[in-house]
């Protein structure tokens, strides 16, 4: 009788586990085909399975089902490659809910690796994505690339040689990056346009940037704020911009740890930053034409506190920057800020904290004006008490992705 | 005995005047799509040629661009059913409305009508639960087409306009790239049937007639009001058309499903539809926010009296994934739809 009920339970278990099925996947002649007929087919709970081995792709791939999982057998077993892609705009988009993607890797796609758009609950774990011919601005844009997207996790993934951002979040809500690596990129990790985001224990290093945190203006989203940087490393970011010349990432120098422009409330600290030529951290206003009076240039309530600053700022690559370091004995201090706290039309001053320094304070009258510039030269620049935003809260069954 | 008798029953159907079967409305209608096109019986011939009683052809003022492929389009309704018009948008379709796009190719464009190809037929069904996407590839013998759903690649070959040999790695879309063009609010919906873009002659066997006249007369359509107060797109190829709105009208066929603040493209901030007005939103003096190379070294998306200074035209005259736009639906440039936008920017007046 015990054994009995034992077996009845277990029958029920086993039907419950055979609703979330898995759908195999292995490499061969059409893998195309297999593939996008796999992510075409599957269920709410199912988890398509990418065996090890390298997948020829033709062909942008596409999964529009809730509650799927994507899993390969780790970013070096199982690799999408799309060298031979010929349509789409990016290898893999995602446009459903709570979709991981993980253990797998995106080599060589034409445009964007892996995009999500309008995605709740997108998880990117133990992915890998690169152009394998190093940087050259005929590398895709972006790629990890959720925008338009709610609580995004992004984790243990690696990006190389993305001609824009190698992990770009745009326009999007609650959202972790941590562990990840973004190497030889013309940016490593951007936030744009977003709001609440913790980006922690990351190494951003050879790229042209290395975190960015940007807020841009005639978008759906703007007034981009609360991000917290902490515990990354940004250093060595010495690749020379290769950005398209008309991208916004194409003004970043070359040598920028950290660069922040407009966005509010945004807190760095406990990182380490050094090695980058023009700058370890800039702090700027948004300095190109717009019209659209919702929107404010200026980064405003930014907090720099308790980062280890190393060599920075020794040869900096921006109109004007080399002059400027002359004018200072040959380098720039370690910390930049335009110094821009009132815009025409707005009403409020932006304040900053910045306890790390020396600071340059280029007290421009207007966005982009260096010419100018008034520099001065402070061991830190404000004191405004600025809260910290709450640690960013994944919903559980995300949370419980993460290691 | 039995089956020489049900053979001459046979013979009798066929040679008698019972009428062909009418299209298989429950097909349609269920959950699951149909393996083979002609399950669906929309067409009277395995070739589908012939239309099934229900069946409308139409036209649009301005199309999309497909690789040049030559498009049959019908309307399918059920019996006694009407779409109801709509001021702005697609027209609103019944449950069971069938919207059939056949992609063909003649051996040569010059004779449009001879040795044509037939490659796929798409079909957006009006289910109850909302519009389903489904294409069907037809097969070498052109006697049926069958159910794609993750999407493929056909070599087309073809003698264009001006009688040069073209050869065309034509795609099929996949399932969710049917949806990537055919949504709004993240909801499938037909693109063409507008009001607007309906509102053109089309040549019916019975002679020419406007097309909401035709089918508000043949009861396809309820609630038009009279002609002169609907709206109408131009067509983009209609030299005797104001440039401008040529222009819009290209854009709009051909961008504006995408770019559009309810659908796939929100992101980007260029909105294409002919009903935008905001300048920068159309891309005057708009800078590229996640264009990556897509963007060329330019600055703005138009840059007026500058062709060559906008990012528009170096994505339409791009066949390179990641910079050509549209995304999907072509592998090859649209010569006179870049010639007309390049025109159009040309003559503006620079600021």
């Amino acid at each position: 009788m015990n054994r009995f009920a034992i077996a009845l339970i277990a029958a029920s278990a086993l039907v419950s586990v055979a609703q979330a099925k898995v759908i195999a996947v292995n490499p061969g002649p059409d893998v195309q085909e297999a593939i996008q007929t796999a992510l075409l087919d599957a269920k709410p709970g199912d988890t398509v399975q990418l065996a090890p081995g390298r997948y020829d792709l033709t062909d942008g791939l596409s999964l529009d089902i809730n509650d799927v999982t994507v899993k390969g057998a780790g970013t070096q077993a199982t690799v999408l490659s799309f060298k031979g892609q010929k349509g789409a705009g990016e290898g893999l988009l995602i446009t459903s809910d709570r979709v991981t993607v993980r253990d797998l890797a995106v080599e060589d796609s034409r445009g964007d690796g892996i995009k999500s758009k309008g995605a709740d609950e997108i998880s990117f774990i133990n992915v890998r994505v690169e152009w394998t011919g190093g940087p050259n601005e005929k590398n895709g844009a972006y790629g990890v690339y959720p925008v338009a997207s709610t609580n995004v996790l992004i984790e243990r993934v690696t990006v190389k040689g993305a001609s824009d951002a190698g992990i770009y979040v745009g326009q999007s809500k609650n959202i972790i990056v941590k562990n990840s690596r973004a190497e030889f990129n013309v940016a490593g990790i951007e936030i744009e346009n977003s709001i609440n985001a913790d980006v922690f224990d990351n190494v951003a290093t050879h790229n042209a940037g290395g975190i960015l945190v940007f807020d841009l203006p005639n978008l759906p989203q703007m007034g981009g704020n609360s991000t917290r940087l902490f515990r990354n490393q940004a250093v060595d970011n010495d690749t020379p911009n290769f950005a398209p010349k008309g991208n916004i990432v194409a003004g970043v120098p070359t040598g920028t740890g950290i660069m922040i422009m407009a966005n509010r409330n945004i807190h760095v600290f406990d990182n380490a930053i050094s090695g980058n030529q023009t700058a370890g951290v800039m702090v700027v206003s948004y300095n190109q034409n717009f019209t659209d009076k919702s929107y404010n240039p200026l980064p405003r309530d930014i907090v720099l506190r308790d980062n280890r600053i190393g060599k920075n700022g020794w040869d900096p690559k921006f109109d004007g920057g080399s002059m400027i370091a002359k004018q200072l004995g040959g380098s720039l201090p370690p910390v930049l800020w335009d110094g821009i706290v009132r815009f025409e039309g707005l009403p409020d001053l932006a304040q900053v904290r910045f306890s790390d320094g020396p600071v340059l304070n280029l007290n421009l009258p207007a966005p982009g004006q260096v010419d100018k510039a008034r520099p001065t030269i402070t061991k830190s620049v404000g004191d405004a008490k600025i809260a910290e935003p709450a640690a960013v809260v994944l919903p559980k069954r995300q949370a419980d992705l993460s290691l | 005995m039995r089956r020489w008798l049900a053979g001459l029953a046979a013979l009798i159907c066929l040679g008698g005047s019972t009428p062909p079967p009418g299209v298989a409305l429950e097909a349609l209608l269920a959950d699951a799509p149909a393996p083979r096109l002609s399950d669906y019986q929309l067409f009277t011939d395995p070739a589908g040629h012939q239309p099934n009683a229900g069946l409308t052809p139409y036209g649009l003022n301005s199309p999309l661009f497909t690789d040049y492929a030559v498009k049959s389009r019908f309307v399918f309704l059920p019996p006694g059913k009407a779409a109801v018009f709509t001021k702005v948008g697609v027209l609103d379709f019944p449950v069971g409305a069938v919207l059939i796009k056949t992609f063909a190719y003649p051996a040569d464009m010059r004779r449009p009508n001879e040795a044509v190809r037939s490659i796929e037929t798409r079909l957006l069904i009006r289910k109850t639960s909302g519009w389903v996407a489904q294409t069907y590839r037809w097969n070498a013998d052109q006697t049926d087409a069958v159910l794609k759903r993750a999407g493929a690649r056909v070599d087309v070959a073809f003698i264009d306009q001006t009688g040069q040999p073209r050869r065309i790695d034509y795609a099929i879309p996949n399932q969710n790239q049917c949806k990537e063009c055919h949504q709004l609010d993240e909801t499938l919906t037909p693109i063409g049937p507008k009001a607007r873009n309906l509102n053109g002659t089309f040549a019916y066997g019975e002679g020419q007639e406007n097309q909401l006249d035709h089918w508000v007369r043949k009861g396809l359509l309820s609630g038009a009001p009279p002609l002169h107060q609907v709206p109408r797109t131009a067509r983009w190829n209609d030299v005797s058309a104001p440039l401008n709105d040529r222009a819009r009208a290209y854009l709009d066929a051909n961008c504006a499903h995408c770019h559009n603040p309810r659908a796939a493209a929100s992101n980007s901030g260029l909105f294409l539809t002919l009903e935008e007005n905001r300048s920068p939103a159309l891309g005057f003096g708009k800078q590229p926010v996640a264009a990556g190379r897509g963007a060329g070294d330019l600055k703005v998306g138009i840059d007026p009296g500058h062709p060559d200074r906008s990012i528009l035209t170096y994505r339409m005259a791009s066949t390179e994934p990641g910079v050509m736009m549209p995304e999907l639906g072509r592998t090859v440039l649209d010569q006179e739809g870049l010639d007309l936008i390049r025109q159009w920017i040309g003559q503006m007046k620079t600021p």
